[in-house]
């Protein structure tokens, strides 16, 4: 999230879209609900299903899974069409002046450079013209033809209404109405939030999804402003903390990056790295990042780290590929090239798409490792269930080690929200049984591990036998000792750069912030993005004070945020170029003619005076950016991509197949499906009544949702005799679910092209373990592909086909 | 010597730290089933209301899930049906039940999902206590809470047949009749009901019902100025106004709520079954008992014995073990 959960409730118009705030997160919901009953706030629910959301909201429309991107270019159209800009904001903040390299442009759908070979664009095009000087140039009228906003309105132009209502099945009428509404959000002193989740990242090109809603909150002024901002709705708890500490296989804590092999050495690696303002006066803060990178080797490797060995760099992995997500590891350990894989809180056999392939993956494997407070369906993958995992149990040689973990109410330490605070929590309960706390287990694997290479000796010993382990008890650091490192300390005694007689930090001190981090060795902290959550004042985390003096749900002394205890990203965007906020009801911050100062914690050095300093901080140009340079492999602009299963041709290009840069493994294409076979789109989602694959072990989520089903139309029931509770079958081209059928008016027939879109409602709950009734979800049936950039699976729209079946299977 | 609890003033008040003496004594019985000379109370608490404002409501089944939690029952894990409600019905381990009713709005052309909490809506002139034969087995407060004492149940199901919103459930097992109790045991000691405790968008309140009326008025205020010009405040006067109200965004007609009755009232039958045959019936039974009953309804099941104690003490002392 830019801003905060309590945020919501400044806000005027809530859109959620991709997402379904009401059913997955309820409890965050309560915001929405304060901003209607307080602030008389408008809630737009667009969604392929009339779902709990929408239940309560003031607008609903339609749209076919997979369509958001034309849907969202639209209105990006509609508001340019009819001035609903907010122009003072655009000017000034985002990079509509910018112009644009000569050769770059797109046609049929398709940027300039594209390799069908490679299935990947050389993107060299896709930059701005840089002058001499080094900086970008620009025109301030912005009616230069390469400026940023003359492509921008160039490439939105094919996105009509009526080319939304034919590719998205969203009435035009309807369209045109959420257009008006969204638009009167361009006023300065109105603010609308994005709440989004899954339903837009779980598509072949999500990322561009929310991409086309953040360039919309641009062009309204909705970035950095209270109640507005793109609030990504996490999915799991703590799963913003996993993300922020290095989940991905590609990056380091702090959303650094993991080296390629291609970057032999530190200074190689900080080469590309160097952030240069693109404009004058810019902040470019990740110029910074040398800092944020030793300070993390410091923390891994202490004083085995050294500016002689590079910081320890050498011992990082290297990759050889772009990453290694985990359907490519499904992919390598189907084909054979997996021994050993630990699930940690991880039930892929009912998470990850073409189960059958999952199944398969799993029975090459010589050794499963599941970590987990339940028994799961993966660390069972091989019992035979019936129809429910129909495996042959006595063919599978995988041998499978379980090691019950302790749950997050049985242990101390941070979860992390989607607001980005880091809230401390402490045990509630005593773990059961064998139960012991992942730091245990992964303390014992490395303490064993690393006298096999003291007593064996072996390749590469290093990353193993120098990393820093200095705890009061070595098989299991305590959470606060963690958490301190994450949050980093000097090292030896810092001075302040600009009066070398000041003493910024004793050596041993812990930082109060990023700010102090050195790229000298000096400072060590695991994770610089959490530096200022265990200071010398203690720990941050466990702040309990729920005061709000400006009663605008900042809390900022109520646990802490990164960064830097700041609530409201990019919220010097608050204020207009003279630094007067732009709605003084809402003011986050303001410049008092000295400083920037106020109830949030300012994002941008507190005295850069206005108007030279950009509110962009973390980009070379100090804009917002509508055109996104090569940032994305698919494109700097979002356009319509289709499902790779889809019900009709991309009308931007007929021979264009899903999205043409996303990885698919050849066997995986082989089962992707056509409407001829497959008429029906299937979308995936949540139910309120459960968690994912955990609640189903309790009681009475069991009793408040006890059995599969699947949800489709009034019309497609009848058109296949289907009526309410009886039994289905759905088929894909990779596997076949039975499900109870649940027929309803909230879902209903989409008009595309010109035929009718029937949609079919899979929910992710059910397996074969717990006390609910055993049942499938939907990963059986969904696709092996991912999005383009980071690999999400494309659950939530693809084709399947459904029939009556008699009896129980 | 504990202190008394305060009367409750909202649900989400957070819990006492040290035990608290009941404030919902057998002195605040203003009504009992087939009891005529209820003694007067020398006090009257205030009258309390829980409000369901449907138009916040997301149907998430929080205050089922607490409903269960808190009273300890255990419904079965049933089947789906091809419907949302589950338990399919109310039950006698399921006192509450969101019930969900596709509405197409002639007038906007709108799909509309009407969720409602469905549960006892303590009448303030309750057709069970009218109906039910048992002395003492249902008991109106001066809060407005009626309540079954299940220890005087016989399990006739008159009660059932006296409720206008086809609310309480016999439990063929136990041979009583079982509902939502709006949580006397709660309110007893300042808290508000589970269910509104546990709702995260404070669709469900609790407090004195003035203040849940004033609450109800802000929010048919802003439904009107969102286009419902029929909102209002279901508290059915047909049988004296109840202490559980809806607000609605269609209170010209509630019956689109899976079928809340637009004008409730007491069955003739029973009111004739109430009338003089009745009081005539049980009039020897009613002097004879009024005085026990009401002290047996409350002695037996707030007593722990001293051996009860021993036990639980047993049971806290193993677990620190473990540790």
């Amino acid at each position: 999230m830019t801003n905060s959960w309590t945020d919501i409730k400044n806000t005027d118009l809530v859109v959620i879209m991709g997402g379904n705030a009401a059913e997955a997160h309820p409890c965050g919901f309560k915001w929405v609900t304060e901003a209607k009953h307080h602030r008389g706030a408008k809630l737009i629910v667009v969604d392929p299903r009339f779902n709990r959301s929408a239940s309560v909201a003031d607008y609903y429309a339609p749209i076919r899974p997979g369509s958001d991107i034309a849907f969202l270019m639209g209105v990006i159209r509609w508001c340019i069409e009819n001035d609903r800009v907010q122009w003072d904001y655009v000017r000034n903040y985002t990079n509509v002046s910018h112009l644009v390299r000569e050769d770059f442009g797109w046609a049929d759908g398709m940027f300039t450079g594209y390799d069908a070979e490679k299935r990947s664009y050389d993107q060299t095009s896709w930059e701005y013209q840089i002058g001499e000087d080094g900086f970008v140039l620009t025109d301030e009228t912005l009616e230069h033809p390469r400026s940023v906003w003359q492509l921008l309105k160039q490439h939105v132009e094919v996105y009509t209404p009526e080319f939304v209502e034919n590719t998205c099945g969203t009435p035009k009428d309807r369209f045109l109405k959420i257009c008006e509404m969204i638009g009167e959000t361009s006023a300065p002193d109105k603010a609308m939030t994005s709440m989004y989740a899954l339903g837009w990242t779980q598509h072949s090109k999500g990322a561009q999804n929310i991409r086309g809603m953040a360039m919309l909150q641009l062009l309204l002024g909705n970035i950095g402003i209270a109640g507005g901002g793109m609030n990504a709705l996490r999915g799991h708890s703590n799963i913003q903390g996993l993300t922020d500490v290095g989940l991905m296989s590609n990056l380091v804590p702090g959303y650094l990056a993991m080296p390629r092999e291609t970057e032999a050495d530190f200074t190689t690696y900080m080469s590309t790295r160097g952030n240069k303002p693109l404009r004058p006066n810019q902040m470019s803060y990740w110029q910074n990042y040398g800092k944020f990178m030793v300070s993390f080797l410091k923390a891994l490797w202490g004083d085995k780290a050294t500016a002689g060995n590079g910081w320890g760099y050498d011992w990082l992995p290297k990759l050889d590929i772009v990453q290694y997500d985990a359907m490519r590891m499904f992919d390598m350990m189907k084909n054979g090239k997996v021994n050993t894989y630990f699930f940690q809180g991880f039930n892929a056999l009912l998470s990850f798409p073409n189960r059958a392939k999952m199944t398969e993956a799993f029975s090459k494997l010589k050794l499963m490792v599941v970590m987990d407070p339940l028994a799961t369906e993966t660390a069972s993958f091989w019992e035979n269930h019936g129809i429910y995992n129909d495996v042959d149990s006595a063919s599978i040689q995988t041998e499978v080690l379980e090691l019950p973990t302790t749950c997050f109410a049985e242990d101390e330490g941070a979860t992390v929200n989607s607001g980005r605070w880091l809230q401390w929590h402490w045990a509630g309960a005593t773990p059961p049984g064998e139960a012991k706390s992942d730091v245990w287990i992964m303390s014992q694997i490395y303490l064993r591990v690393k006298k096999l290479y003291e007593e064996e000796g072996g390749t590469a010993p290093e990353p193993i036998l120098n990393l820093s382990w200095d705890y009061e008890n070595p098989e299991e650091p305590m959470p606060s000792e963690l958490a301190r490192e994450l949050n980093g300390r000097a090292l030896e005694t810092l001075y302040d750069p600009a009066d070398p007689t000041k003493v910024v930090l004793e050596a041993g001190q812990q930082l109060s912030g990023f700010g102090q981090m050195r790229d000298d060795g000096s400072t060590m902290g695991a994770c610089w993005i959490y530096a200022g959550c265990w200071t010398e004042a203690g720990n941050m985390m466990a702040r309990r004070d729920n005061s709000d003096p400006s009663g605008m749900g900042i809390f900022q002394n109520w646990s802490f945020a990164w960064p830097a205890n700041r609530r409201v990203l990019y919220n010097r965007a608050s204020c207009d170029p003279d630094g007067r906020p732009w709605d003084p009801n809402r003011t986050l911050i303001e410049w008092n003619g000295e400083k920037w100062a106020g109830a949030d914690v300012p994002d941008i050095a507190v005295t850069a005076k206005p108007r030279e300093v950009g509110p962009f901080i973390m980009n070379p140009e100090g804009t917002g950016r509508f055109f996104s340079r090569r940032l994305m492999r698919d494109g700097p602009f979002p356009t319509h991509m289709e499902p790779f299963e889809s019900p009709m041709a991309n009308p931007l290009n007929p021979e264009m197949r899903g999205n043409p840069v996303a990885r698919v493994f050849a066997d995986d294409l082989e089962k992707m499906a056509t409407s001829a076979e497959f008429p029906f789109v299937a979308t995936s989602y949540r139910l309120t009544e459960h968690f994912h694959f955990w609640t189903k072990h309790n009681r009475v989520n069991s009793v408040t949702q006890p059995e599969f089903f699947v949800e489709i139309s009034k019309e497609l029931a009848a058109e296949k005799g289907i009526t309410k509770g009886t039994r289905v079958r759905v088929w894909s081209a990779r596997g076949e679910i039975w499900a109870k059928a649940v027929v309803t008016k909230r879902i209903q027939p989409l008009i595309c092209d010109g035929k009718p879109v029937h949609i079919i409602g899979i929910p992710i709950h059910w397996g074969f373990k717990g006390a609910a009734r055993k049942g499938f979800g939907s990963n059986t049936l969904g696709p092996f592909v991912g999005d383009a950039n980071i690999e999400t699976p494309e659950f939530k729209a693809y084709l399947v086909n459904i029939e009556l079946v008699e009896g129980n299977a | 010597m504990t202190e008394r609890a305060r009367q409750p003033v909202t649900a989400a008040a957070n819990p006492p730290v040290s035990p608290l003496d009941s404030n919902l004594l057998p002195s605040d019985v203003v009504q009992a089933s087939a009891i005529s000379n209820t003694p007067m109370p020398d006090r009257l608490l205030d009258s309390v209301a829980k409000l369901i404002d449907v138009s916040k409501c997301i149907g998430c089944k929080a205050c089922q899930s607490a409903c269960i939690e808190w009273n300890d029952t255990y419904p079965e894990i049933e089947e789906n049906v091809g419907v949302y409600e589950n338990p399919h019905d109310l039950t006698p381990d399921m006192f509450t039940l969101m019930r969900f009713s596709e509405y197409e709005n002639p007038e906007s052309g709108d799909l509309e999902w009407l969720i409602r909490k469905d549960g006892c809506m303590h009448c303030a002139d309750p057709g069970c206590l009218k109906a039910c034969p048992a002395p003492g087995a249902i008991v109106q407060y001066s809060n407005g809470i009626v309540d079954f004492i299940s220890d005087n149940c016989i399990g006739c199901g008159y009660c059932v047949t006296g409720c206008p919103f086809n609310i309480p459930r016999i439990s063929r097992t136990a041979q009583v009749s079982k509902k939502c109790t709006l949580c006397s045991d709660r309110v007893a000691v300042g808290q508000g009901p589970a269910c509104a405790k546990a709702c995260p968008t404070q669709a469900i309140t609790f407090g004195t019902k003035e203040s849940q009326i004033a609450l109800a008025d802000e929010r048919i205020a802003d439904l009107k100025s969102r286009g419902y010009e029929n909102a209002g405040l279901y508290d059915p006067q047909g049988v004296g106004g109840t202490h559980v109200m809806y607000v609605l965004h269609h209170a010209d007609q509630p019956s689109l709520y899976s079928g809340l009755p637009d004008d409730p009232r007491i069955s003739p039958v029973v009111a004739g079954w109430k009338g003089p045959a009745k009081t005539a019936g049980l009039a020897m039974i009613g002097l004879a008992v009024a005085g026990s009953v009401l002290h047996g309804i409350f002695a037996k099941p707030n007593a722990v014995s001293e051996e009860e104690e021993r036990e639980a003490e047993d049971l806290v002392g193993d677990s620190r073990k473990e540790v």
